[in-house]
Formats: structure tokens, C-alpha cells, sequence
């Protein structure tokens, strides 16, 4: 039975790395994953892991070094947030294309300039693309159980993938809450040892990683990717059953808030989901038939899933807290893609709105008027604009 | 060539001393000369090539090979010689 707690979710996350004790830690500090690492540092410190921690003098070669770690054979953690990540960008690529399971809370950051050290998402969104398995979570608890989780999906057999845990900066980074952390021994034993894989240090078995290849095999290296990510979703979903049986906390590829039976319903992501599903009840209460979608597994994106739990909807909105200047928020351009593909070609009415940027509140407030809008585009009324920021002063 | 199926993810090589089979030759616009009589033996070449491309036998260098040596010059700038003349000249390619 767990213990129940009242941490931060930095506090959690570190934690959820201690019981899983990796063979390498490279680091380096940025606000707000500063407190993971500073923590994990202790742990390494006071022997409570047997932990190899690299101080590393930049982002780029926090992960240079993971890489290197993890190609060797050990089992490899780092954390980072917002410029961090974005100094890692080139080697995020080689860490996935060389199918090495890496470890990475992701505390979310709005990204310079101007420069903002509060919560947002674009620095996981700017990841999209770099091959990595990212889960997203809502709370410490769900952070902290995603950790834990990203162990075994990363490191299953049929995916060698990294994998980037993401929760929001400050907001669940360094707000105290109730949560429930697993005992050591039965964490040690649902991650389990480390079984590496094509170890460079096995000398027996020389090999080289990193190869060139160009215009003969690249072509065929990528459709393998490809391939690897297509498995994840089920590993997802074998991994979170078995965390389920563990510790009572069920996850899926995305969570489904009073969707059944809705006609409306938001898509939003991590801590503005808890907010958003506040105000759901309370327009439940007055007859409007609300729910939400908040997704989990952001990439490898489940389309099918997500496009058979919103094309009953009447209209729903997509909420992003990131944006692709000169696009649609990155997440609508998800939902969008998985709504025109979705059987039957029934789909709701779609609308983007950008909150939340560079910590920014997120209100009841806020998602009662986005709400009370799908209500009228529901009953036919026009939309107005697709992509639109709210929360901003006019 | 290979279909993507049967490649190794993460496009680990797992055969060893498979680079013997990429020939870096072809590259070079200079090769190096070695000039034997200003040779001292001292193997700073071979210690600083890095496509192994010194050819050294029974402890003495004896000359490169042009399969593999891409003409980097690393060898001819390490290179003591005697007396002041240099062991290993670079030459453009095809004089
Ligand atoms: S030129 Fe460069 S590659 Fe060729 S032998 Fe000298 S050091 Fe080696
Ligand atoms: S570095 Fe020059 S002197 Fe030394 S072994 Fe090579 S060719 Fe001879």
C-alpha cells in the first residue's frame, strides 16, 4: 500500500527517478526542473541510489552524455525545461533515431523571447517532431505515475524509445497537493532491472553506433522508425493495465471526462484539464451537456482513438497553451487531422482558442465562456474566428 | 540492398570492423609522399591518422594505403622528420 503525501510535483517526479535508481544522471539546472535535479543530487549524495551523476555544462551536453550513457548500456535519466530542451533539439533526434530509452521529465516553460520562466507547453510541442514518446500529465500524482511508467514503456523490447514526461511548469512543478506515492520495493519490482541492449560496453560483441547512411538506406532507416512508433500505443496501454493492477490509478492513451453522452465537450491538456472539468460538472448541473478530452499519449497521437471519442460531439474546442505562429495551435492541427480521418465522416464543429501563455491563469471562467460558445456553434450559430487567443487584453 | 525490415533500429552496426568495407580513398584532392630517407621511425603518423591508412609492418612504417588515406595532411603536419625535412609531403592529386 502507498504512501500518501502532500509534495510538489517536482518533489514527486524526483521521487518516482529514485525508485526506479538509474545507472546515469546527466543534469543540468533550469527553472522550474531545477528542484528535480537538485533533489536527485541529494538522493546521490546521501547513497539513497546508486545513481553516476554527470554535471554537464549545458543542455546540449546534459544529453550528449545520456546518449552516450545509454548507448553504453546503462539505464539513463535527465530533466529539463523550456531554452533547456531547446538546446537539446539536435541531439533529442539522435537519442530517438539511435533507439535509446532516455528518461526525461519535461517540466513545461514558455520559451524566450521575451523571456519567461512560467508554465506553457511550448517547448514539448516543439519537440513534436524529434521521435520522442511523450506523455503528458495533469497533476503530480499523474506525473509522478507517468514516471514511473516511462520506465517500462521506454525500455520495452519492441520499442527502445525515449521517452518525455511533461507537466506544467510552476503550476504543478511547485504547487504542494495531495498524492499518493508506491513503496520502493514494489516500484523496484514493476520497472525491474535494466536489460540493455546492444550495449557498447559488452566488448565481446563490437559495434558501432551512429553510422552514415545516406541517400541508399536513410529512406529505409525512417520507415523503420516509423514502424517502432506505431508500437507504442499498445505498449502504452499493456504498461498503464499493469500500473493499474499496482496501484488502482487507471490510464488510457487519453482521459475521457463526461464525453459519453456529450454534445460539447474541450480538448486541453495537463493541469488546465483539472480546472476545465470543474466547470463541466457545473454545467452538467444545468443541463448542458458537457465533457472533455484530455489527452495523455501525445506522441506517438492515438488518431483513431481520439476520433471515435469526439465524432459524436456537436462541436468541441481544441484549447492549446502553445502556439505555431502563422498555423494552428498544435494541438488542433492533432484533432483536426484525427476528425477528418474518423469513420463515417460524422465530425463536430471545430474551434482553436490559445490560453494560458507564459503561465498565464487558466480560469473557470475561462473555460465556462469557451463552453457557453460550443453551446451556440452547437445550436448552429457561425464560428466566429478558428484560431482565437483568450485570456488576453483587448 | 536491404529492405527496412530487416535493418537493425537504431542503426546499430552490429558487425565488427565493418569500416574496412568503406573505402575513404576517394575523396582525397592531396595524397601524402613519404619520403623514406628523412623517416625516423618515430610513428607519430600512424599514431595521428584517423582512417588508419599508415601501413606499418613489423613495427616500421612503410607507406600508406591510398584506399583509405582521404588526404587529410594530419600525418605530414605531425610528421618530424629529419634534420629539418619532413618525412611525408602532400602532393595534389594525380600529379
Ligand atoms: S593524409 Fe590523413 S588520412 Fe592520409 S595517411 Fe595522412 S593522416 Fe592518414
Ligand atoms: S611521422 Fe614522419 S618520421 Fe615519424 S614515422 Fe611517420 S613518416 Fe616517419
Amino acid at each position: 500500500m502507498g504512501k500518501i503525501v502532500a509534495v510538489t510535483g517536482n518533489e514527486a517526479v524526483a521521487n518516482a527517478l529514485r525508485q526506479a535508481d538509474p545507472d546515469v544522471c546527466s543534469l543540468y539546472p533550469i527553472t522550474p526542473q531545477t528542484d528535480i535535479v537538485q533533489r536527485f543530487s541529494s538522493f546521490v549524495a546521501n547513497g539513497l541510489v546508486k545513481t553516476e551523476l554527470i554535471n554537464a555544462e549545458s543542455e546540449h551536453s546534459a544529453m550528449s552524455a545520456a546518449i552516450g550513457a545509454a548507448a553504453a548500456g546503462g539505464r539513463v535519466i535527465t530533466a529539463t525545461s523550456s531554452q533547456g530542451m531547446a538546446l537539446m533539439w539536435e541531439m533529442l533526434h539522435i537519442a530517438s533515431g539511435m533507439n535509446l530509452p532516455i528518461i526525461m521529465p519535461l517540466v513545461n516553460r514558455a520559451l524566450s523571447a521575451p523571456l519567461n520562466i512560467h508554465g506553457d507547453h511550448s517547448d514539448g510541442m516543439g519537440a513534436r517532431d524529434t521521435g520522442w514518446v511523450q506523455l503528458w500529465s495533469e497533476s503530480a500524482q499523474e506525473a509522478y505515475d507517468n514516471t514511473i511508467m516511462a520506465f517500462r514503456v521506454g525500455e520495452h523490447m519492441d520499442i527502445r524509445l525515449p521517452v518525455m514526461v511533461c507537466m506544467d511548469g510552476f503550476i504543478v512543478s511547485h504547487s504542494i497537493a495531495r498524492m499518493e506515492y508506491l513503496e520502493d520495493g514494489e516500484v523496484k519490482k514493476f520497472i525491474g532491472p535494466y536489460v540493455p541492449k546492444n550495449p557498447l560496453l559488452d566488448i565481446e560483441h563490437p559495434k558501432s553506433f551512429g553510422p552514415l547512411i545516406l541517400t541508399d538506406l536513410y529512406h529505409e532507416y525512417k520507415r523503420l522508425q516509423h514502424e517502432i512508433m506505431g508500437r507504442v500505443k499498445n505498449v502504452v496501454l499493456q504498461v498503464s493495465d499493469e500500473f493499474a493492477r499496482l496501484s488502482g490509478r487507471k490510464y488510457g492513451l487519453f482521459e475521457s471526462y463526461r464525453l459519453e453522452d456529450a454534445e460539447i465537450a474541450l480538448v486541453i491538456l495537463n493541469s488546465a484539464a483539472g480546472t476545465s472539468k470543474d466547470v463541466v460538472d457545473e454545467l452538467r448541473g444545468k443541463g448542458i451537456k458537457a465533457g472533455l478530452l484530455k489527452p495523455r499519449l501525445f506522441r506517438p497521437f492515438p488518431y483513431e482513438e481520439v476520433g471515435q471519442a469526439l465524432k459524436h460531439l456537436k462541436a468541441v474546442c481544441v484549447m492549446d497553451r502553445a502556439d505555431s505562429f502563422g498555423g494552428y495551435g498544435p494541438m488542433f492541427m492533432e484533432i483536426s487531422s484525427a476528425m477528418y480521418q474518423a469513420d463515417g465522416g460524422q465530425r463536430p464543429r471545430l474551434i482553436n482558442k490559445i490560453y494560458g501563455l507564459g503561465g498565464r491563469d487558466f480560469m473557470p471562467h475561462d473555460a465556462r465562456g469557451v463552453l457557453l460558445e460550443l453551446v451556440e456553434i452547437a445550436k448552429g450559430a457561425p464560428v466566429r474566428t478558428v484560431k482565437e487567443y483568450i485570456g488576453v487584453r483587448e | 540492398m536491404k529492405k527496412w525490415t530487416e535493418l537493425e533500429p537504431g542503426a546499430v552496426v552490429l558487425e565488427a570492423g565493418s569500416s574496412a568495407r568503406f573505402k575513404t580513398g576517394s575523396w582525397r584532392t592531396f595524397k601524402p609522399r613519404w619520403v623514406p630517407e628523412n623517416c625516423i621511425q618515430c610513428l607519430m603518423c600512424w599514431l595521428y591518422c584517423p582512417d588508419m591508412a599508415v601501413k606499418v609492418v613489423d613495427g616500421k612504417m612503410t607507406g600508406f594505403d591510398y584506399d583509405y588515406c582521404k588526404g587529410c595532411g594530419v600525418c605530414a603536419r605531425e610528421c618530424p622528420g629529419k634534420q629539418g625535412k619532413k618525412a611525408i609531403v602532400m602532393e595534389p592529386e594525380g600529379k
